[in-house]
């Protein structure tokens, strides 16, 4: 184990970046006015990209090559997909989604 | 702002209290087994506030004092929150703590809940973000605070339940999905990420695939402009201002609002 200080010093740089990390954009262009019309296009479209792209990260240790075939996780989203496009219930399709995810886990697979 | 706004604000985050809750225990119980107590999982989930990370860097507390490797885990696992920022600039506006603090805690559920613009209509914007991002940030903090006193005794298996975040992004896609018309950034963006996640692996699929958007959405852009040359001239100014309805309703990029 380290010593306190030792500690506190690694949690300070780990805030410090991230926090740097989450400013940097609003640092580099604090003026709504002055921003590059690029920029503006990117805070309406980037938010469509980036969900999609974390799907993907929630996905990325599901191994489709062997025995399983990821089919907890196809199965869950596919569940959620319906019954959200069915009932548009934000608690109700995370929820169902979830609670079948994990009797999956827990029980079949 | 009244009290069914902060019930509202309540409300849009349940889904991230269950998973915080969880996720944050696993982080406590797991810093615990380095040696790190209670206090201690407070003040990382309190002062540093990444899920990823937090989980990540348990394991720089374990191995001989190394404060450059910490910089560099924390650049790379948190690399993406550069694009949350970029997102949310016509949206975080001003110069005030609240805002700050917003920026602070935007974190990938927060991001979640918060990118599509969306607010109760009679609610002030900025206050009912501050108080989605604040409730968050306690869930995180009392889960880790949790899973550090607690976090062995749990009465019951809760294997899966970090599908939770998974559930929520899904439904977010599939209400941005049914949002807008131009479905060209959503699918760019899936099939660009499985593309990198496929050539780069699981580890670091996640920096080039922000690369591979950022070109997407420039050439996009582009393509818009020019088909809209017309309109080019008059920035989307309005866009920002009319709160919710225009960012939706984006067809034909920046040039058309």
């Amino acid at each position: 184990m380290l010593t306190t200080s030792q500690s506190l010093i690694l949690i300070a740089i780990l805030a410090a970046v991230t926090f740097f990390t989450r400013a940097v954009p609003f640092l580099l262009f604090p003026d709504k006015d002055r921003m590059p019309p690029f920029v503006r296009y990117l805070g309406q479209a980037l938010p469509y990209s980036i969900m999609a792209m974390l799907v993907v990260y929630c996905y990325r240790n599901v191994k489709i090559t062997s025995v399983v075939f990821g089919a907890p996780e196809f199965i869950c989203a596919l569940v959620i997909l319906v019954l959200h496009r069915w009932k548009h219930n934000l608690i109700l399709s995370i929820a169902a989604g979830t609670l079948l995810y994990m009797a999956l886990v827990q029980t079949v697979f | 702002m009244k009290k069914e706004h902060y019930r509202q604000a309540f409300y849009m985050t349940l889904p991230v209290m269950t998973g915080y809750l969880f996720l944050g225990c696993a982080f406590g119980i797991l810093f615990q087994e380095q040696g790190y107590g209670a206090l201690w999982a407070a003040l990382m989930s309190l002062t540093v506030y990444a899920g990823s990370l937090q989980f990540a860097a348990v394991s720089l507390f374990a191995a001989p004092f190394s404060p450059l490797s910490a910089l560099l885990l924390a650049l790379t696992v948190n690399v993406r929150h550069v694009f949350y920022g970029l997102s949310m600039l016509n949206k975080y506006e001003g110069n005030t703590l609240t805002k700050w603090y917003c920026v602070f805690g935007l974190s990938d559920e927060t991001y979640s809940l918060l990118c599509t613009g969306e607010t109760p209509k009679d609610a002030d914007p900025a206050r009912f973000r501050f108080f989605v991002t604040l409730f968050d940030q306690c869930y995180w903090i009392l889960g880790s605070i949790a899973g550090a006193l607690i976090g062995r005794y749990l009465p019951f298996s809760s294997e899966g339940i970090d599908f939770v975040m998974t559930a929520l992004f899904l439904v977010i896609v599939i209400e941005q999905w049914e949002k807008t018309e131009d479905h060209r950034p959503a699918i760019g963006g899936f099939i660009l990420s499985l593309i990198c996640l496929f050539v780069f692996g699981a580890d670091s699929f996640l920096i080039p695939s922000m690369a591979a958007i950022l070109l997407f959405q420039y050439l996009l852009y582009r393509r818009d402009g020019r088909r809209n040359e017309a309109s080019d001239s008059q920035t989307p100014l309005g866009c920002a201002e009319t709160k919710s309805g225009a960012q939706t309703r984006k067809k034909g990029g920046a040039g058309t609002c």
